[in-house]
């Protein structure tokens, strides 16, 4: 048995906290509001594809190809007494929607679960065919 | 004596590969257009017989007659249940397939050992 297996799973650990940490940063700026649209935070979302290793073109870990920002447009809200509201007493309110980060952050944090499993499996199985003759 | 673990090694093999085609697959269960795949028992074990089959050559104007190169193929798994974004795993499946495979790991492993065991009492005289 080779270690390819912890690579693959560890890749796949890396990204899926990733994804974890990018929806905490989502939920936590959720009612975050600015003076102009551009200002204002957008929702983060990690696109996933699949790695290839240069040293076997079928077995591939997954790569974190990149952050994108949401292109939601943010919510136009007329709040005067905002110290951020601009001259007409308008401020942006940011457009992550609660429910869609919720649904990724159980998906990451089952995938998480179980890609680990698939780690500490390997490592027992590992570790007994290295004692493997032994008495 | 040709190989002291006989057909388990080759099982080991098999098993230890099909592992890392299995983790591949849970690796890249959120990522778009993935398409899940493993390894065929039926097609490797007929490899593996095809390969056994095969006539000797004792003299270079012999003619050799090679098995059927489709060993440790790859084939892509048929989803039940196809997700929107192109995806193919079915992360609950594979993760059972993944524990079939372990426990057949072990099954392999505690063959081997068993082997070896008695090759040891055969040497030792069971002392």
């Amino acid at each position: 048995m080779s270690f390819n297996t912890f690579d693959i799973a560890g890749s796949a650990l890396s990204a899926q906290s990733l994804r974890l940490n990018l929806t905490a940063s989502n939920l936590a700026n959720m009612h975050n509001v600015a003076g102009t649209p551009d200002a204002v935070y957008r929702a983060r979302h990690a696109v996933f594809q699949a790695a290839n290793d240069p040293f076997s073109s079928v077995l591939a870990g997954v790569d974190v190809r990149g952050v994108i920002e949401s292109t939601t447009p943010p919510i136009e809200r007329y709040d005067p007494g905002n110290p951020q509201a601009n001259e007409e007493g308008i401020v942006y309110a940011s457009s992550v929607n609660a429910m869609e980060e919720m649904a990724n952050m159980i998906s990451a944090s089952r995938s998480y679960q179980s890609n680990l499993e698939v780690i500490n499996t390997a490592k027992q199985l590992l570790l007994r065919t290295l004692s493997l003759g032994q008495v | 004596m040709d190989s002291i673990l006989g057909v388990h090694e080759a099982a080991l093999l098999y098993r230890a590969r099909r592992m890392e085609v299995l983790a591949a697959n849970l690796a890249n269960a959120d990522t778009p257009s993935f398409k899940a795949r493993d390894l065929d028992f039926a097609a490797v074990l007929d490899d593996r017989l095809a390969a056994a089959r095969t006539l000797t050559t004792t003299n270079a104007r012999h003619l050799r007659v090679d098995a059927p190169a489709t060993h440790g193929e790859l084939k892509y798994r048929i989803p039940h249940q196809p997700s929107l974004d192109g995806n193919t795993v079915e992360a609950d499946l594979e993760l059972a397939r993944y524990a079939e495979n372990a426990v057949s790991y072990q099954a392999s492993l505690l063959f081997a050992s068993g082997k070896i065991a008695t090759l040891r009492t055969a040497l030792t005289g069971g002392r």
